[in-house]
């Protein structure tokens, strides 16, 4: 979900198109930017901004409050680890190290060949089965540091 | 057995499709054995219905022999060679064959009301849902005047299961008390406590009932739009809700005219964008009005002024999903579980470091032992239990002594901890303590939505106290400190995130006393 979903002319035009007569729009309108052009530039702030009758910087606001839009690119995927306390208790200390080891990068951080951004989450919803890692939206359970190389290269092969 | 399958009848093959047992390998399995049944010459149709609640036990694979299903689990994909020499397809004896899940212990003792039909189907399959009673609810609540439907929820005795506890007919009954050119009802969603996967599970295994139940409140209070606020960590419960809405509103659960009455009502599903705060049910409200999910002050409550200052009804997927069976079943059927105040069922979620976890539906008033050693087998890692987290990153951490107390509101209350949404997260004697009270500050501070400065500066000044304790750098002066924080924390912030993460922290420096006195400088 963090490539671009569709290779349209003006993604940033659709999206708002599609999401603009719902009440209270702008949450699923910059989901929906997102989804297609994988984080909220400058250029998408100002034209939501422009069409919902709001500042840049009510925009801004709004999208830096919430962990999951990003203002910048991001890799190919997300890699999200929960960091929460049911994964702690069955070793996700652990494995948040094998994650910043094997990929090379620190939480927020994108891996050198643009595959991964690693993201701390706190909680999947996988409470009894941790440490859980979501991978774009497929989700993964008793996870070591083993079955997270073999992830990584499963999904790196992918587009 | 009653012998194998006639030859050319198609044989069912449950495999769970429960995001859990997806992420423990359901989707390969699945895979396996439909291209195996093909190889093989056998016509199976595979159904992912949703989770039992035996996530131990995933991916759980059901085959229908002679009317009856039968368990083996967990199945993996290299299990499939052995399982299909032992003739899986017939029900054949094999060391992971379990039998039928209802007679199971694990099963069997549960007592599942809101769970009832959860996990049976494939969540879509809208017939397999009417012909299981789904419509009973929804049906008996067009034949109520809408002050009796509240009265029936009222006098069910039913309280909010997202963790506020308050009891959800008097809710209802504010909002049905308000005139207002319009309502609505909301349905949090926003399941962000670590240890909870109930709502999750209800959504991604029985999803109509969820939209029943929300069907019901709108019948209720006189509401003719809902929203299903869901975090945007659950992308499988996303796609399932997504089904079933379309599903629901195609065959008239909902619509403009509910089961072909003259009531209307409509469901729309949004999502969040990873603020816990958003399961504080102001700052949801703020945040499906597209703002910053910063909370309002109290009064006025949402069920006056919620939702572009209408009268909302805010209510957890569990409170929501249990509505219909109420309808169903008359308010004494349910009320007649459980103990003292706490009255029904509560979905428990059994999480962390334990043998046999998943969800537990019972009546109010197991004990957290009978839970943790009955149902859960003890640690994961075998060793003796240090402590066991209950209901969120909010709620206290009981100690090993304190097991022997029973899972209700006012047992809980008793010793300064709270059931909240029902999690129960379990710790071995190899954690660390002092670095969980830090993690609840951290948390705290990294979640804060920032609108009051004890929760906003009160968690980064507490969280700052307890890595010097975690360093062994603190003084009993510093501790005391600490404990002063907690108290302007609690007494001072606007809503439960900095009124509450204090418990947490508190309850390891009173419950574990000497995890404490060995890090003071």
């Amino acid at each position: 979900m963090n490539t671009p979903a569709t290779a349209s002319a003006d993604p940033i035009a659709e999206a708002i198109a599609e999401q603009r007569e719902r009440r209270g729009p702008l949450l699923p309108l910059l989901h929906a930017v997102q989804a297609r052009c994988g984080h909220i530039s400058d250029e998408a702030v100002a034209r939501i901004a422009d069409a919902l009758n709001l500042s840049r910087a009510d925009v801004h606001g709004v999208v830096s409050f919430y962990d999951h839009f990003r203002r910048a690119p991001g890799g190919r995927h997300r890699l999200g680890l929960c960091r929460a306390e049911a994964c702690q208790a069955v070793g996700s200390h652990a494995l948040e190290a094998e994650a910043r080891r094997q990929l090379g990068v620190d939480f927020g951080g994108t891996t050198a060949d643009g595959a991964f951004t690693l993201q701390g989450l706190y909680c999947l919803g996988n409470c009894a089965a941790g440490p859980s890692v979501l991978i774009d939206e497929e989700l993964y359970g008793r996870v070591d540091g083993v079955r997270l190389a073999e992830l990584l290269a499963e999904w790196r092969g992918r587009k | 057995m009653a012998g194998a399958q006639v030859s050319g009848a198609v044989t069912r093959v449950y495999v769970s499709g429960d995001a859990a047992a997806r992420a423990l390998g359901a989707d390969a399995v699945a895979r396996a054995i439909a291209a195996r049944a093909a190889a093989g010459g056998r016509a199976v149709t595979i159904v992912r219905n949703g989770s039992r609640g035996m996530v131990w036990l995933e991916p759980l694979v059901e085959i229908e022999v002679a009317g009856e299903r039968i368990a083996y689990g967990p199945v993996t994909h290299k299990d499939l060679d052995g399982l299909f020499a032992a003739r899986l397809l017939d029900g054949g004896a094999h060391a992971l064959k379990l039998g039928r899940v209802e007679t199971l212990p694990w099963f069997a003792r549960q007592e599942r009301l809101t769970f009832a039909q959860a996990g049976l189907a494939d969540p879509l399959d809208y017939d397999a849902w009417c012909a299981a009673g789904g419509l009973a609810g929804v049906e008996r609540a067009l034949e109520l005047p809408a002050a009796a439907i509240v009265q029936a929820v009222s006098d069910s005795g039913l309280r909010g299961r997202g963790g506020a506890a308050f009891p959800t007919g008097r809710k209802w009954k504010t909002v049905l008390d308000q005139e207002a050119p319009e309502k609505f009802i909301v349905c949090n969603a926003d399941e962000g406590d670590s240890g909870t996967f109930s709502d999750r599970m209800l959504m991604e295994g029985d999803p109509f009932t969820l939209l029943a139940g929300m069907t019901i409140a709108g019948l209720a209070v006189g509401a003719t739009q809902g929203y299903i606020y869901l975090r945007v960590e659950y992308p499988h419960a996303r796609r399932v809700l997504e089904g079933a809405i379309l599903t629901a509103r195609a065959r008239g659960l909902f619509g403009d005219r509910v089961l072909g009455s003259g009531h209307s009502f409509d469901v729309e599903l949004r999502l969040g964008a990873g603020a816990y705060i958003c399961g504080e049910e102001t700052s949801l409200l703020e945040s499906l009005e597209g703002k910053r999910a910063e909370i309002r002050f109290r009064p006025p409550l949402p069920a006056i002024k919620g939702l572009w200052g209408r009268p909302t009804v805010v209510n957890n997927v569990i409170t929501l999903a249990t509505v219909p069976v109420i309808l169903a079943r008359g308010a004494a059927y349910y009320r007649d579980f459980g103990a003292g105040d706490s009255r029904g069922t509560l979905p428990l979620q059994l999480a962390g470091n334990i043998r046999r976890g998943g969800l537990v539906e019972k009546a109010f008033g197991l004990s957290l032992r009978e839970l943790i050693e009955d149902y859960g087998g003890g640690t994961l890692s075998g060793r003796p239990v240090q402590a066991v987290q209950i209901g969120g990153p909010l709620g206290a951490y009981v100690t090993a002594a304190q097991l022997d107390t029973p899972l209700t509101y006012e047992a809980l209350a008793g010793i300064g901890a709270m059931l909240g949404h029902g999690g129960v997260v379990v710790f071995d004697d190899q954690t660390d303590m002092l670095e969980m009270a830090r993690f609840a500050m951290e948390f705290c501070a990294h979640e804060s939505c920032g609108k009051c400065t004890p929760c906003r500066i009160g968690s980064t000044r507490a969280a700052e106290l307890l890595a010097r304790l975690c360093a062994g750098r603190s003084t009993r002066a510093e501790v005391a400190l600490l404990e002063e924080l907690c108290d302007t924390m609690i007494s001072g912030s606007l809503c439960g995130l900095g009124g509450m993460a204090p418990f947490p922290v508190r309850s390891i420096l009173r419950g574990f006393p000497d995890a404490v006195a060995r890090r003071l400088a």
